[in-house]
């Protein structure tokens, strides 16, 4: 601070900042006092804040931080939030309780408020294993395409959303248990390999025509009460059509091999608990809608 | 507190090394009090006649009528949010037309540009906001306190009954005109005669209560107390305006050629070997700015030209020509102090042109633009998850919403045909429909409708592309939308 360090600009004779840009100095002119006091008016104000509201992180032996005089809370706000978003919608929602699945999916109002609801929940509740617009996964059914296991039409969905598949509390749930023909000694190794060429033959994959000749008693035997005679599946119990292009647990020998060894009873649950009427009718119709309802 | 040893190793507190330490007053300075003086002239009456027109066209607006029909607003200029439009005359506006938005902005910067490098900062001379309802404070205050002499006077003089009605009435005034300002924006945003009389009974939205009371604000305190601040501290646009100046453009100028050297003058002492500035200091006082022309291009100056009309009738009083201070180029200034003759003022140049044509383009695209919107829209969103699924039968389907706007009064029926893939068949979720062909979609009026659109095709087929063509019957206006047909092999 003393006046040999004192960089004095020649032409304003202002003092500047001794920074200099590519030669370029900027003057030291004082602040415009208003700023001053806004910068203490901030301070004042920030000591209200305080005051108010939560502000303090919790203390050693405080336990809890500051609540403020306002006592506000952002958790309360969103339960707060949440509640009165529900209740809104359940306003709105009450009309697909009267409307049966095909009024709501004819009616252009309630579609797209069913569509719009229905996606919003499915995202929440079933894309986790259905995955975004029911794309599938492996074990997990696509919902987009036309192929069903159990039933693809809106009241079939309907049940499955409600009663889940496999799922042990429910009465009404969709029960079949494939049984585990290599774990449980029913086949020897040999014959889940040939009946594994038999399945890919149905869908004309197969290239050991041997194989799928020493499958073909033992398919009619084992596996035709459930797939079908000509591996067609059966709806009623949950069987898979074998002979399309459409592999829930994948397609190479390897995987075939591996379902008919171990069995395949994957779970779907019961949401006839969990969700309320209105919701699980606008997901049946938002899958209904995804591509392949019947 | 301290060891008495500790005191006495240090030398004297009171002056520490290096001289004074630096005084409050140093680090922040007083604002000082403007006191800008009623100018006379061809500039003056300018401003005049621009502050009525601007404050008429921003007061008078909202009240205009412009009738479009039954159950649409008959307000010309209307930022509708209830309903989501924006209605400027013949123009109405829907959210998915915000590019027009967008496109005026660029004109209105534009504008700027092109006006700042013709005339230099008439913007912030005569049409800112910010100056005509300064002027408009600062003629209130003339009529309660007097002209400058009589301001600083009253201000320095002691709380006498008179001092204290004449600053009443003026703040009085100036809340009065701030109220009217911020009442006026909120008829910007609602029917206006609804929103004005719903005011009073304590019918209009809460939001209505807020803008008015923030506007009535920041009027009374930027016009009234903060003024030239604004400009100095608070806008960006004076340090914008050093990039779009050039010598070339048009500013409030002191022609030190002919000014210099100043000083006052006696009566009988000769013009000869001085200049014309007669160091009267009329151009401070009439500045709002409360800077001093004859410094040169300064940051602070918003180009009012009332130091022109000051220094102008000096100069006839004096028996010199007009013009010490006017609008003259930089390079004019220099030529004329070199003694060479100034380049004639070129309107026309690289940067105006530019602009210009930049400002046609935009504004013909616009306007062509708003000439051929249709009523309908439709917009084609294809599912990204799964981008395709394989059907029992081997044919490839994808998923498509479309989004179909009706801009009309009316319900309407658009007509969608679906094209593309080979083997293509299409169906909507809830109509009824064979898979080919036309197929009727209602729309509501004013209505916004999404349909889900299932298209499938052959799995062999080559296929890039499927087109939605949505077509109103009746009018004929088409929508064509494009969308990407997914399968396996890509």
């Amino acid at each position: 601070m003393t006046d040999e360090t004192k960089d004095i600009d020649q032409y304003s004779g202002v003092e500047t900042t001794g920074h200099s840009w590519d030669g370029i100095k900027e003057l030291n002119n004082p602040l415009p006092r208003w700023w001053l006091y806004v910068w203490y008016m901030s301070i004042a104000w920030a000591i209200v804040y305080m005051i108010l509201m939560p502000a303090i992180p919790a203390l050693p032996g405080l336990g809890t931080n500051t609540k403020g005089l306002r006592g506000h809370s952002d958790r309360a706000e969103v339960a707060k939030a949440v509640t009165e978003l529900k209740t809104a919608r359940d306003a709105q929602s009450v009309v697909l309780l009267d409307a049966g699945l095909e009024t709501i999916e004819t009616d252009r109002t309630l579609q797209q408020f069913a569509l719009a609801m229905g996606e919003s929940a499915f995202g929440d509740n079933c894309a986790t294993c259905h995955g975004a617009g029911g794309r599938g996964a492996i074990g997990y059914p696509a919902l987009a395409d036309d192929v069903w296991l159990w039933d693809g039409s809106l009241d079939g969905i309907e049940y499955t959303i409600r009663h889940g598949i496999r799922h042990d509390t429910d009465d009404g749930t969709r029960f079949s248990a494939m049984p585990a023909f290599g774990r449980d000694g029913l086949l020897k190794r040999s014959e889940v390999d040939d009946l594994a060429q038999y399945v890919l033959s149905l869908s004309g994959r197969s290239e050991d025509s041997d194989a799928v000749a020493r499958a073909a008693p033992i398919f009619q035997q084992q596996c035709s009460t459930c797939h079908g005679e000509n591996g067609t599946g059966d709806r009623t119990q949950g069987a898979p059509n074998l002979t399309d292009a459409e592999w829930l647990y994948g397609g190479r020998v390897a995987d075939i091999e591996a379902t008919i060894y171990n069995a395949r009873n994957s779970h779907m649950p019961a949401w006839d608990d969990r969700l309320d009427d209105a919701t699980i009718k606008a997901i049946a119709v938002y899958v209904h809608s995804l591509g392949g309802g019947e | 507190m301290g060891s008495t040893t500790l005191i006495e190793q240090t030398t004297d507190l009171s002056t520490p090394p290096g001289g004074e330490p630096p005084r409050h007053e140093d680090l922040y300075a007083k604002r000082k009090q403007i006191y800008p003086k009623l100018a006379h002239g061809k500039f003056r009456m300018v401003k005049w006649i621009v502050m009525a027109v601007t404050l008429g066209v921003y007061y008078g607006l909202p009240w205009v009528r412009w009738n479009r029909g039954e159950g649409i607003p008959d307000q010309a200029v209307l930022a509708d949010f209830a309903s989501e439009k924006f209605y400027f005359f013949f123009i109405e506006l829907w959210p998915q037309d915000i590019h027009y938005m967008a496109g005026g902005l660029i004109l209105a910067a534009l504008l700027l540009f092109l006006v700042t490098s013709l005339l230099g900062r008439v913007w912030c001379g005569y049409t800112c906001p910010q100056t005509v309802w300064t002027d408009l404070y600062i003629w209130v205050e003339r009529a309660f306190e007097g002209d400058r002499a009589a301001r600083m006077r009253l201000d320095n003089a002691p709380w006498t009954a008179n001092k204290l009605a004449r600053k009443f009435g003026k703040h009085i005034v100036w809340l009065i005109i701030a109220f009217w300002t911020g009442g006026a924006f909120i008829l910007y945003w609602h029917d206006a005669p609804t929103v004005a009389s719903g005011w009073f009974t304590g019918d209009a939205p809460l939001t209505a209560y807020w803008f008015a009371g923030i506007l009535t604000l920041t009027t009374y305190f930027l016009a009234g107390t903060m003024r030239e601040q604004v400009c100095t501290y608070m806008c960006p646009w004076p340090r914008i305006q050093g990039a779009l100046t050039d010598e070339q453009a048009l500013n409030v100028t002191y022609r030190y050629d002919r000014g210099e050297p100043r000083g006052p003058k006696r009566k009988s002492e000769s013009w000869d070997n001085r200049g014309d500035c007669i160091d009267c200091n009329q151009c401070v006082q009439v500045c709002p700015m409360g800077i001093d022309i004859r410094d040169g291009e300064q940051l602070e100056c918003i180009h009012c030209a009332l130091c022109i009309d000051a220094c102008d009738e000096i100069m006839v009083k004096v028996g010199r020509p007009k013009g010490l201070i006017a609008y003259d180029t930089q390079i004019a200034v220099a030529a004329r102090n070199e003694g060479q003759t100034p380049p004639k003022h070129r309107l026309i140049r690289a940067r105006t042109v530019v602009y210009a044509v930049v400002m046609l383009a935009i504004g013909g695209l616009m306007a062509w633009g708003l000439a051929t919107k249709s009523t309908i829209e439709a917009n084609v969103l294809k599912d990204r998850s799964p981008p395709f699924v394989t059907l029992s039968d081997g044919r490839i389907q994808n998923g498509y919403t479309l989004k179909l706007v009706n801009k009309a009064s009316e319900p309407r029926t658009m007509l969608l045909s679906v094209s593309g893939p080979e083997g293509v068949s299409y169906k909507v979720i809830g109509m009824e429909h064979d898979g080919e062909g036309v197929l009727e979609l209602p729309v509501e009026a004013f209505g916004v409708d999404r349909y889900r659109i299932l298209v499938s095709a052959d799995a062999g087929a080559p296929r890039r592309q499927v087109i939605f063509t949505v077509r109103d019957g009746v009018t004929g206006e088409t929508d064509v939308n494009m969308s990407s047909f997914r399968g396996a092999e890509q």
